[in-house]
């Protein structure tokens, strides 16, 4: 045996108890591309890998090495040569530094494509747009760059449920620096956002109901170019889902009193982070009402919320009482299909009206919400008409049933009679 | 009277009524403690007539095909005039219409009425038992419904374990690989035109025999000396007890009607998933559980092959029980058959009740 031989020999031997030692473990489908690669070698050997560092990361996933983003050259034994400038290492950036230095290859197209056909290659130039993006322009690095949301060394993709930027996990990651009072004073910034987004509607649906189709903070706000929306864009974002309601606000007289006024337009009535799911009282004239915040009695706008309320009001109760006379013609063993299907078109007018309110026009309200009105009349006739029935079928089954028994008796007593 | 006693000479006149006033004169019911068996194969009858009747009524507004049978059925039960009541009778008689058939064949069965010479009554009884199930088996998915859908698939599923023949068999009565519209017209074909027409004939032999022969006497009865024996006439007397049992049994099915409505269910979807609780008509839940629980595999044969080849055999032996001699001696031959009868009969209760358990 040559002394080369011995010498792989005893490297393997000690490459293999230090992989031990460490806790790294390397599958057999990843030792080919990563036993070459010499930073993964010395580093964990000397037990130096990067803190939260994780095989689970993309890129780590992908093939791509240590020096794929910090540079040197990964087949060299010699630590020296392999982290040498000339060999293009450029160590760990500074956090001015980091959008560019992901942006090496997120903003190139050439190198993303490799990866996924349409990826989009504008997350730099968006985080530069962005409030954080223009703050660390100028040197503040107190905010948020690539790595504070998507970590370093265990970045995964948005669609991986155990990954920061997951729906789910967004308002966490956030939070994370919003939620932090010291930080956010300095700024004359509230801290409760995430608090307050936690008990909203949309963040009920999203925490608790881990429904991912509700917003995260992300959605109104935008992710690279993030940035608090203003007077003119709300009304945009929240329409992004809520299209209707965004139209008839956009179209109703009260669109440009709103911007003339420099109100937020759906903020003003809905709040922003603590949006709670809206209900009927909201448009009347007692004490929820938004609407008497600028309104006051006797005012054009006041006598309308009234009309609206007692209207949208009467409609509702229609319903609620269509919906369990329904179940009462159920339970009786009746025909109640009709009725649910009404009951569906009247909740339909409902949530109709409802969304009209948003055009402030009673007439609109009005004739969507009488349709309704008309649709549950419809319905509460023919569930009495089959209240009516039942109580018929019983009278028409007593009646055949004495004549049948009736008929019954007679026989017996022509039978016992022959019978004598 | 007079007019009637008119009518009556007229048809004398050309038809000669005597075998009819002979059977009407003459005919005699014996009276003992098994009489109440007698009532059973009327009853059957009185529940045929009320299929034919109510049958013929829903054939007015049912209309099969994939996309109209579910609507057609929502649409009797819901806006036609009593057309619920039409739907609901049809369905609880069919039911009860099995039960009285099957009570009459095995109380047939146990006062031994087969012997010589009413082997034939027993064999076309036998037939119309199977009939009978046929025709709830073709009924049960009529209104295309998704409970009816799925037994009905896992029904003709059945059919192709048969050996050899067995898928050829399973296409032939689905009209196809699957259970489609397809299905559904052949099953109303075989409901409402082959089976009716089979049927009826086979009743009026069968009603031909019975009048021919007259009621059976069981053994001890017949033993008794000619003073000792006691019969009523079969009319008015039978006839008249006949109609009070049809009215008592017309009342109940009219509290059934009303008190328990047959649901209609779900509208048949073959790409949703088979919901839970599908279970056959009751009739064929015994050989249901049966198959259920058979092993995979019997020595080197399919459970479910040996299963069906078992329900086979055991009713050709229940068809052909008048002509098999299981012994020389004739009371042992009689303990025999008592006991074969008799494990069939706990069989068939225990396993449907486990069906439903």
């Amino acid at each position: 045996m040559n002394k080369k031989n011995l010498f792989n020999i005893c490297s393997f031997i000690f490459l293999f108890t230090a992989l031990s030692i460490s806790g790294v473990t390397i599958s057999d489908s990843e030792k080919s591309s990563k036993f070459e690669d010499e930073c993964i070698n010395c580093h964990i050997e000397n037990e130096i890998m990067p803190e939260h560092f994780s095989k689970n990361d993309i890129h780590w996933q992908k093939g791509l090495s240590c020096a794929g983003c910090h540079g040197g050259d990964a087949n060299e034994i010699n630590e020296e040569k392999a982290m040498s400038k000339r060999n293009g290492f450029v160590g760990i950036p500074d956090k001015k530094e980091i959008p560019n230095f992901c942006g090496k290859c997120h903003s190139d197209i050439g190198k993303m494509q490799l990866f996924q056909a349409r990826i989009p290659t504008d997350q730099v130039s968006q985080y530069y747009v962005s409030k954080h993006g223009k703050q660390l322009k100028i040197g503040n690095l107190d905010v948020a760059t690539c790595t504070d949301c998507h970590t370093t060394h265990e970045i995964l993709p948005a669609s991986d449920t155990r990954s920061t930027t997951y729906a789910i996990n967004i308002p966490n990651t956030c939070n994370n620096c919003h939620g932090n009072r010291d930080l956010m004073n300095k700024y004359n910034m509230e801290s409760n956002q995430v608090a307050e987004y936690s008990k909203s509607v949309h963040g009920i649906a999203l925490l608790e109901k881990q429904d991912i189709g509700a917003p995260s903070c992300n959605d109104c706000h935008g992710n690279h170019g993030a940035n608090p929306p203003g007077v003119e864009s709300i009304s945009h974002i929240c329409g992004s889902c809520h299209v209707n309601n965004m139209n008839y606000f956009n179209n109703s007289s009260m669109a440009s009193e709103f911007a003339d006024m420099e109100i937020n337009a759906c903020e003003q009535c809905h709040g922003n982070h603590l949006i709670l799911k809206p209900n009927d009282e909201m448009i009347s004239v007692e004490e929820e009402s938004t609407c008497t915040e600028c309104h006051s009695e006797g005012e054009e706008g006041y006598i309308a919320a009234e009309l609206i309320y007692d209207k949208i009001k009467s409609l509702s109760s229609l319903y609620d009482s269509t919906k369990a006379i329904s179940e009462k013609v159920n339970i009786m063993g009746m025909n109640n299909i009709e009725i649910e299907y009404s009951l569906k078109n009247i909740k339909q007018n409902l949530i109709q009206s409802r969304t009209l309110v948003h055009t402030f026009d009673t007439s609109e309200v009005f004739v969507k919400a009488n349709e309704g009105i008309l649709a549950s009349q419809g319905a509460l006739l023919l569930a009495d008409n089959e209240i009516a029935e039942y109580f018929e079928r019983r009278l028409g089954y007593g009646v055949a049933i004495f004549i049948l028994i009736l008929l019954a008796a007679t026989l017996y007593w022509k039978i016992r009679s022959l019978g004598s | 009277m007079k007019k009637l006693l008119k009518i009556e000479n007229w048809l004398d006149e050309r038809f000669d009524l005597t075998p009819i006033r002979n059977l009407i004169e003459h005919k005699k019911v014996p009276v003992h403690g098994h009489s109440i068996w007698y009532y059973m194969g009327g009853i059957s009858l009185f529940l045929f007539i009320i299929q034919v009747f109510t049958g013929l009524l829903l054939l007015m507004y049912y209309i099969p095909g994939e996309n109209a049978a579910y609507e057609s059925v929502q649409f009797i039960i819901t806006k036609v005039s009593f057309g619920w009541l039409i739907r609901n009778l049809h369905s609880w008689s069919a039911n009860l219409m099995v039960l009285f058939i099957f009570l009459h064949m095995f109380s047939v069965f146990f006062t031994k009425a087969f012997r010589k010479p009413r082997e034939l009554t027993w064999v076309t009884g036998f037939f119309l038992l199977l009939l009978a199930m046929g025709f709830g088996f073709s009924g049960y998915l009529l209104p295309w419904n998704e409970l009816a859908f799925f037994a009905t698939k896992v029904g003709t599923d059945i059919v192709a374990v048969v050996p050899f023949i067995g898928e050829e068999l399973k296409i032939i009565l689905r009209g196809g690989e699957d259970v489609t519209g397809a299905t559904l017209s052949r099953f109303f074909g075989i409901h409402v035109a082959i089976l009716p027409a089979i049927f009826t004939s086979l009743l009026v032999i069968h009603l031909f025999f019975v009048q021919r022969q007259g009621m059976s006497e069981p053994e001890e009865f017949e033993q008794l000396s000619e003073k000792e024996k006691k019969y009523i006439p079969f009319f008015p007397n039978f006839v008249l007890q006949d109609a009070l049992l049809w009215i008592i049994v017309l009342i109940g099915l009219l509290s059934l009607t009303l008190f328990f409505p047959w649901e209609l269910g779900l509208k048949a979807d073959a790409l949703a998933s088979a919901p839970l609780g599908i279970k056959p008509e009751w009739y064929f839940m015994f050989m249901f559980e049966t198959l259920k629980l058979l092993p995979a595999h019997i020595l080197f044969v399919e459970g479910e092959v040996v299963g069906i080849f078992a329900f086979a055999f055991a009713g050709i032996i229940w068809m052909f029980i008048p002509f098999i001699k299981f012994s020389k001696r004739k009371d042992l031959n009689s303990k025999i058959i008592r006991w074969f009868g008799l494990i069939s009969l706990i069989y068939m209760i225990i396993f449907t009740i486990k069906g439903y358990l």
